[in-house]
């Protein structure tokens, strides 16, 4: 399903770049002591560092380099062994220092590449241009006073790291993917919590149209947009924007705009264009980065299992579908209990529940009671052990998967085990052939035209006569057994 | 190569610095002076050479990370031109 | 003029552990020596409270016996470049007003720490950016010595008023920073010791930054030995700095009266220029005599790139200084001239806070690092810089000091070579070399000028090796005796 936008002059496609600016998951700034923690006191995580004093320096912070490799590698990118930090000099008002120290020329990590699962089976690769560390800027607050804006620096010189796609994204659905994807690969990491509400990641968007097979044409950069569905949203739109502009005879402009969602349009931020001159340059404050391979083997050696392989792993190892593998890893806490349910089981039989039923348990009666409830999988009522207890009871007979469609409800409502469950509402499925016959008996002699009908050959009467059955036993009993002592009772 | 009135004037942007008009050709003429001079570099066979990055031949000390520092609102406010609570101000920037 | 600010440290020392004096009597003798000299402007802020507290601080610790070392009571200046707790800290800049730092440098208060005693901030250019003392905003210092038809003279830059304290006996000692030659050559000018250590050898932290790349703290002191003794509490390793050293401090005054049997000193050709003062080479050729008269063995030997050195210079130097200078911009500290807009604030805020040289060099630097000029400019200049460095690498495979002038001239009336920068910034042709490379140098005074003012001879050593630099330049000392002084009675 190729994202082309019909013009008077023919098909467009639209190329997307993005630049995600991902907040490191640490206890201190990039190259301060003061705290990353989100939502303190204006200027109370602020050192003299962060607020740029005279005669303050950097000192870098090891943890940060360590998540930045880690990316690097859960990116399948190249590490670079020799770094460098420079500053990006501009003046703003969140910008102490008066400049950004970041990475130009060489970055920690270079060319790495993100497998991306598409509507119906399909799958892309989205090339990585590179991943380079900086510092981000404070806040600044323009509506609480007429004349003035406020500032906050509380999150002044917290580690980013920067990743910048190829322009290989062709629609706004391979962009939200992409963006999901990523966040995913983060979160299994640990480097970034990926958090988009908190601003913990932002994306940069370059967009630029083309007749399929031209050159690329001049691309804006939508900034600092904050959502998923925004950032597809404002592809849609500035997409639109860039055909009518080309088409009515006009020229599409290298500009940095901004998507407003509330009226759904970019804009573009005006800007003394000339004024961009950052003037980049290796800081005298600080050494080069050099990092030894060993470094590099040891965090490779130690890294999580990441989304595509825990896919290929539960396709292998649980026979699940791609399609269900695919749900189940986007999230690792989902994929997680999943997993749970699988490793537990009775005595003796550990590890032995069927996936298949897992799979479905999961994705659907689960994922189904926690959305209709807005809850997350973290606090669902139903521990994983729980469920797993209720795939066994319905595995070994001791009640029907209708019955455990109610034993789930209660379990979700109250948290009590299903075990438990079927105890007190005495659930359990009845086995026993003389108490179903006496049901069965019962319920013929109490309809004989039904039964004659039966016996006269029509067949669809025999379905009537389980379901009374199954009334009269509260849907405890065995469904097949109940079949069976049917046809042999009204065999004519 | 030789700056002129409006060359220095972006340069004076660029460096957030305010130069009166009446100063432009003065000032023009005395960084090309200084530019003038230093391109005598330009007179040095550098083919090969690899960029100082550093004099002292050292590797990247690095930090543990630990919160070491912070919560000192005080200290990083009180020289402020324009405080405002526990924010620092400035001329309203509107986006 | 008080007999006590006459002192070496080395004297005064001896004379506290002796209680033939007390540190309060000293540091009075020279909080008098500040008032008596004010016409010098060698202060920016004088802090005489501070320095009888810890006078008095000193003396009980030297009655428990707990005298923490040979710096402990002695009165010192401390140029206005580092920041000191809740002293106001200007930088000589209009953009600093009223900036009083809630942090004591590290370098300030390794010297608070080893008993030093504080009598004041001192004068200096604006930024550390001069080899005069005009560009402060707080007026130029004059040198105490006067030239012979009785002329102010400028003692220097860019640490012109600690020089000035020193040599007129307001401070025993004082702290200066030198980028491109600011503690040798108003060494040189006023008739001091002035020395610059190995870049990393002490910290930069607090100290406002010029160019980082270059900036280092050193003593400013009547004597080699005195030199080594305030370096000694000065230089360690500073985890708050990344560019500081990682290594233990020597003890420099290890060699110092080895002498000068055994030193191998080169003499670089390349620093001899056409139109230098006659008694400028003279005095050269007479440190070389000096010093083998010792028992060194003296060579010529070649530092192909000294004459890129300025140029190259005063291109990183500003580039740096450009973005250093960024910090400055009316929000967090110091001046702030308001406007309509963010950018105008800025504007106005900078325009008004930096002075002319400032403003040059501030432009200078953007301009270089500014887009299409990069490589042409900044990278071409540190690539000349590692070629200055390598010079230097060769040079020291077989000679162990370089000797060399210090300045090519001795000190100029306030007033020359004011208007042309160029001529200014060659002031410091025979300091930079040593800067660009990072290298241990210092100015021993040597001579006397035609007119009778002080001439310096410079020694340069291998990267960390202070301990054999101080030995060179005790050496040299023995043999010069320069023993002039400016006193001037009621001065
Ligand atoms: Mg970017
Ligand atoms: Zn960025």
């Amino acid at each position: 399903m190729s994202y082309i936008i019909q013009g008077d002059t023919g098909d467009w496609e639209v190329v997307v770049g993005l630049e995600v600016h991902a907040q490191v998951v640490s206890e201190a700034k990039l190259f301060s002591g003061s705290s990353t923690a989100f939502g303190a006191e204006p200027n109370h995580q602020v050192s003299l560092i962060d607020a740029a004093m005279p005669g303050m320096l950097p000192v870098i912070n090891e943890h940060c380099i360590e998540q930045a490799v880690k990316t690097g590698l859960g990116l399948k990118a190249k590490i670079n062994l020799h770094s460098v930090f420079e500053r990006k000099n501009y003046f703003y008002a969140d910008l102490p220092q008066g400049y950004q120290i970041s990475q130009y020329l060489h970055p920690i990590v270079g060319e790495g590449k993100v497998l991306l699962d598409l509507e119906g089976g399909k799958t892309a690769e989205i090339g990585i241009e590179r991943l380079h560390m900086e510092q981000d800027a404070g806040k600044s607050m323009h509506d609480q006073d007429p004349r003035r804006s406020f500032i906050d620096l509380n999150r002044a010189g917290v580690c980013l790291m920067e990743i910048v796609s190829k322009p290989d994204i062709r629609s706004p659905e391979e962009a939200g993917a992409y963006l999901r994807k990523l966040r995913a690969i983060l979160r299994y990491l640990g480097t970034c919590d990926g958090n988009m509400e908190e601003g913990s990641m932002r994306a940069d968007v370059n967009v630029s149209v083309r007749h399929p097979g031209e050159e690329l044409r001049t691309r804006a950069e939508i900034k600092n947009v904050n959502s998923v569905r925004f950032v597809m949203q404002a592809i849609e739109v500035e997409a639109a924007r860039q055909v009518e502009v080309w088409e009515t005879g006009g020229e599409v402009v290298q500009e940095t705009r901004l998507f407003d969602s509330a009226r759904g349009e970019t804009r573009s931020m005006r800007a003394k264009e000339f004024a961009h001159d950052y003037r980049y340059f290796p800081d005298p404050d600080l050494l080069p980065l050099n990092l030894a391979p060993e470094y590099v083997d040891t965090l490779a050696a130690t890294l999580p299992e990441l989304p595509d392989e825990k896919k290929e792993r539960f396709i292998s190892e649980y026979g699940l579908s791609a399609y269900d593998a695919g749900v189940l890893v986007a999230e690792k806490k989902n994929a997680d209990y999943f997993e749970t349910v699988m490793l537990g089981g009775p005595e003796g039989k550990r590890g032995q529940r069927d996936a298949k039923s897992a799979v479905n348990w999961v994705t659907t009666n689960l994922f189904g009671a926690l959305n209709a409830a807005g809850k997350d999988i973290a606090d669902s009522s139903i521990a994983a052990g729980q469920l797993g207890e209720l795939l066994d009871l319905i595995a070994d007979d001791t009640i029907s998967s209708r019955i455990a469609k109610e034993v789930f409800d209660v379990m979700f409502e109250t948290g009590r085990s299903a075990g438990d469950i079927v105890e007190e509402k005495g659930l359990k499925q009845i086995t026993d052939t003389g108490a179903i016959e006496a049901a069965v008996d019962e319920v013929i002699a109490a309809n004989p035209e039904q039964a004659d009908q039966v016996r006269s050959g029509n067949d669809k009467a025999i379905g009537w006569f389980v379901g009374q059955v199954m009334k009269a036993t509260g849907g405890k009993a065995n469904p097949q057994m109940v079949n069976q002592l049917l046809r042999d009772k009204l065999a004519g | 190569m030789s700056l002129t009135r409006e060359d220095v004037r972006k340069i004076a942007f660029l460096a957030r610095i305010r130069i009166a008009d009446d100063e432009l050709d003065s000032l023009a003429g005395e960084l090309n002076n200084i530019i003038g001079w230093v391109e005598q570099l330009s007179k040095v066979d550098t083919d090969g050479v690899e960029p100082m990055t550093s004099v002292a031949d050292m590797t990247l000390p690095k930090r543990v990370d630990a919160v070491t520092d912070g919560d000192v609102a005080e200290k990083v406010l009180a020289n402020a031109p324009d405080r405002e609570g526990d924010f620092y101000t400035v001329p309203k920037v509107v986006e | 003029m008080s007999e006590l600010t006459r002192l070496t440290i080395t004297q005064a020392a001896a004379k506290l552990d002796a209680g033939e004096v007390s540190a309060v009597e000293l540091t009075d003798a020279h909080i008098a020596a500040m008032e008596t000299s004010r016409g010098l402007n060698a202060f920016i802020t004088e802090t005489p409270e501070i320095a009888r507290e810890r006078a008095t601080q000193s003396d009980a610790r030297r009655a428990k016996g707990a005298a923490v070392g040979p710096m402990d009571g002695i009165p010192i200046a401390v140029k206005d470049l580092f920041c000191t707790e809740g002293v106001l800290t200007t930088a000589a800049s209009h953009i600093l007003d009223g900036f009083e730092p809630p942090y004591e440098s590290t370098v300030s208060g390794k010297l608070r720490d080893a008993g030093a005693v504080m009598l004041g901030k001192t004068n200096l250019d604006e930024f550390a950016m001069g080899s005069s003392n005009i560009t402060s905003y707080y007026k130029p210092v004059l040198n105490p010595w006067k030239g012979a038809d009785g002329k102010d003279l400028v003692p220097g830059g860019s640490s012109g008023g600690s020089a000035a304290a020193v040599a007129s006996g307001m401070a025993m000692a004082a702290t200066g920073t030198d980028t491109g030659g600011s503690i040798r050559q108003p060494g040189s000018f006023c008739g001091i010791v002035g020395m610059k250590p190995t870049y990393g050898r002490c910290s930069r932290w607090g100290i406002v930054a010029f160019a980082s790349s270059l900036d280092q703290a050193g003593p400013m002191t009547r004597s080699v030995e005195d030199a080594a003794i305030m370096l000694q509490a000065m230089a360690g390793h500073d985890p708050k700095d990344s560019t500081s050293a990682p290594m233990e401090t020597p003890d420099f005054r290890a060699q110092l009266r080895d002498g000068a049997k055994g030193l191998r000193v080169g003499i670089p050709k390349e620093y001899t220029l056409d139109g230098m003062p006659a008694e400028i080479q003279a005095l050269w050729d007479q440190g070389r005599q000096w010093l083998e008269d010792a028992g060194a063995t003296c060579k010529e030997i070649s530092l192909p790139h000294t004459e890129y050195a300025l140029p190259c210079y005063y291109i990183v130097a500003p580039a740096e200084a450009s973005s250093n200078l960024a910090r400055y911009d009316g929000v967090r500290y110091g001046l702030r001239v308001d406007g309509g807009t963010l950018d105008e604030m800025y504007e106005n805020t900078r325009g008004e806070g930096f002075g002319p040289e400032v403003r040059r060099r501030v432009m200078i630097g953007a301009y270089v690092l500014s887009a299409g000029y990069y490589d042409a400019y900044y990278v071409k200049a540190q690539k000349v810089r590692s070629l200055i460095a390598r010079d230097f690498r060769q040079a020291f495979e077989d000679i162990d000091v370089v000797l060399a002038p210090t300045a090519p001239s001795a000190a100029f009336a306030i007033g020359e070579k004011m208007d042309d920068p160029i001529a200014m910034y060659l002031n410091d042709v025979f300091t930079v070399p040593a800067s660009m490379a990072g290298l241990p140098a210092i100015s021993v005074p040597a001579g006397l000028d035609g007119s009778g003012l002080p001439l310096g001879l410079q020694m340069i050593a291998r990267p960390f090796d202070e301990v054999t630099l101080f030995r060179a330049a005790q050496a040299l000392e023995d043999a010069a005796g320069f023993e002039a002084h400016p006193w001037r009675e009621g001065a």
